[in-house]
């Protein structure tokens, strides 16, 4: 008989593995999520009960699927003999004659597809598209997306509930988007992925561990994407975000010091960093800029951000960066996604190109235009480069400026670290 | 499906253009492709009447049951596939450009 942590490992894979397949198929015969997910909930406890005493399947996502399947077939079997529905009746025959195992090909991929662009619809809340794909697609249990989001199961279980039944009450279609909305459709569903990784990705001391099955899953989830969409002119754009994630999974080690404090990305200690991640993400984003010549996609602000990410993973040391090029791309970024945190990011790419005062100016033309009031980074960019022009009291007053505005104590505690650095100068 | 579309004002929304409202070829495309059911302009909110009931007795009132600066200006009732169909149908509205639309299922009572 095999071990229970066996057997809970075993649930996880397949429900990891599996859980997009069996939705996907159970929603589509059915047209009912509450449906699908209880059934296929109702059998994945079934195995919990089973497996401990009469072993682990040799296929264990097949076993889950037709106990799914079955379950499924009993609730609509008595649903239709109370309503003597035919439509149920249909639907019956259809499920009886799905096979165990479909031998993937291009029906399963479009029925993931569909259950993907389902969940990411953009008439559902942001936090409603992104607990639906973990649970529906990533087939995570609601405790652990409750538990990631820092919120309660009950809470994390209404909000699937609801979001399930919008998808119902709305009539939102359950399918690929039509080629004329695939573009923008597939941009709403690469941004609740990045989202889903930077909830996971920009968690810091306690909350990093809990928080970590985001960024996995986001990966994972983009990786399937990125196979699904192949020989797609979507495909490149999914490939750019595959390159981002893993580019900054790449230095997960490096982020935070033993305080759990933010190291920037100066000052990070570049031998932590995973190179396996690097190689694979260049690898990728080549791939993607490959494609999109073969099927003219313009360059998305995905791939553009990867390629900047890529810059800063090519450099052996922080000073040796090509920033030149770091800040031709925050240019062609601005342009396609114009927003005055890209605009900040090119300043400090041309003060490190060009000198902290052409970077400067860039930045000051910012702050007049009181477009980022309210965001810390902008007094801390102009603090640090007041700074290396030796205008030290000036930097120290951004200094305070960017320490009150900061979010956290984490931020705080490293502008405190600069704060006395300048005020230590001064005093000299 | 059915849905009501509720064609309402916008405060932000960019100026109105009498020359880009075409809301005519809105009426002929929708009524060709059999969408439309019913729907009109509505009077502004200075026409409105709010009328309660408390305790048995009718209580008629002024104005809106709600001062916003958006109001509804006028309403669709139409029948579609799903809601990305509504939803390509309300983005034709000529008021989908000079204020908003909100789209809600229409909930059958089923009497």
């Amino acid at each position: 008989m095999p071990e229970l942590t066996e057997v809970q490992a075993a649930i996880t894979a397949a429900s990891a593995s599996e859980s997009a397949r069996i939705n996907a198929t159970l929603i589509r015969v059915t047209g009912d999520w509450s449906l699908a997910e209880d059934c296929v909930q109702d059998a994945f406890a079934r195995a919990m009960a089973d497996w401990p005493a009469r072993g682990i399947p040799k296929n264990p996502g097949a076993w889950i699927t037709t106990v799914a399947k079955n379950r499924a077939i009993d609730r609509l079997r008595s649903a239709a003999s109370e309503k003597r529905a035919l439509s149920e009746l249909a639907i019956l025959s259809e499920l009886e004659e799905l096979p165990e195992e479909p031998d993937g090909g291009p029906t399963l991929d479009d029925d993931r597809l569909r259950l993907i662009y389902t969940c990411c619809h953009p008439a559902l809340p942001m936090e409603g598209r992104v607990a639906l794909t973990l649970r529906t697609v990533a087939g995570l249990g609601t405790n652990e997306i409750a538990r990631a989001f820092l919120v309660s199961e009950s809470t994390m279980s209404k909000r699937l509930v609801r979001a399930r039944a919008k998808i119902k009450e709305a009539g939102i279609p359950y399918r690929v988007p039509p080629p004329e909305l695939l573009g923008e459709r597939t941009a709403g569903v690469l941004a609740v992925l990045y989202l889903m990784f930077n909830e996971g990705y920009s968690a810091t001391g306690a909350d990093s561990l809990t928080r970590d099955p985001l960024v996995k899953e986001a990966i994972r989830l983009a990786r399937l994407l990125v196979s699904l969409l192949r020989s797609s002119p979507q495909q490149p754009e999914a490939l750019g975000l595959l390159a981002l994630m893993l580019f900054h999974h790449a230095r997960r080690r490096s982020r935070l010091d033993d305080n759990g404090d933010i190291v920037t990305l100066e000052d990070q200690d570049r031998t932590l960093w995973d190179t396996a991640s690097v190689t694979e993400a260049s690898g990728l984003l080549t791939t993607a800029e490959r494609t999109a010549v073969e099927h003219g996609t313009p360059p998305g602000s995905y791939r553009i951000q990867a390629a900047i990410a890529a810059c800063h993973m090519a450099a052996p040391e922080f000073d040796r960066t090509d920033f030149g090029r770091v800040a031709s791309l925050y240019e062609a970024l601005s342009r396609i996604a114009p927003s005055p945190v890209v605009e900040l990011n090119r300043a400090v790419a041309v003060a490190m190109s060009q000198g902290p005062a052409a970077g400067l100016g860039l930045i000051e033309e910012l702050d007049q235009k009181r477009s980022l009031d309210g965001y810390y980074l902008l007094p801390a960019a102009k603090a640090d480069l007041l700074r290396r022009l030796g205008r030290t009291t000036e930097a120290n007053l951004e200094y305070q400026r960017a320490q009150a505005l900061a979010p956290s104590d984490t931020e705080r505690r490293y502008l405190n670290k600069r704060l006395a650095e300048t005020t230590l100068k001064e005093q000299k | 499906m059915e849905y009501m579309l509720f064609i309402c004002t916008d405060p932000t929304a960019p100026k109105y253009v009498a020359e880009e409202d075409n809301i005519e070829e809105w009426v002929a495309e929708m009524e060709g492709r059999g969408v439309t059911r019913h729907g009109d302009r509505l009077r502004p909110v200075q026409d409105a009447t709010t009328v309660t009931v408390r305790e048995g007795e009718v209580l008629v009132s002024d104005g809106p049951f709600a001062e916003t600066k958006e109001w509804i200006a006028g309403y669709d009732v139409i029948s579609c596939a799903d809601l990305d169909e509504a939803v390509e149908v309300a983005s034709k509205h000529p008021m989908a450009k000079f204020g908003k639309i909100e789209i809600r299922p229409v909930w059958p009572l089923g009497l």
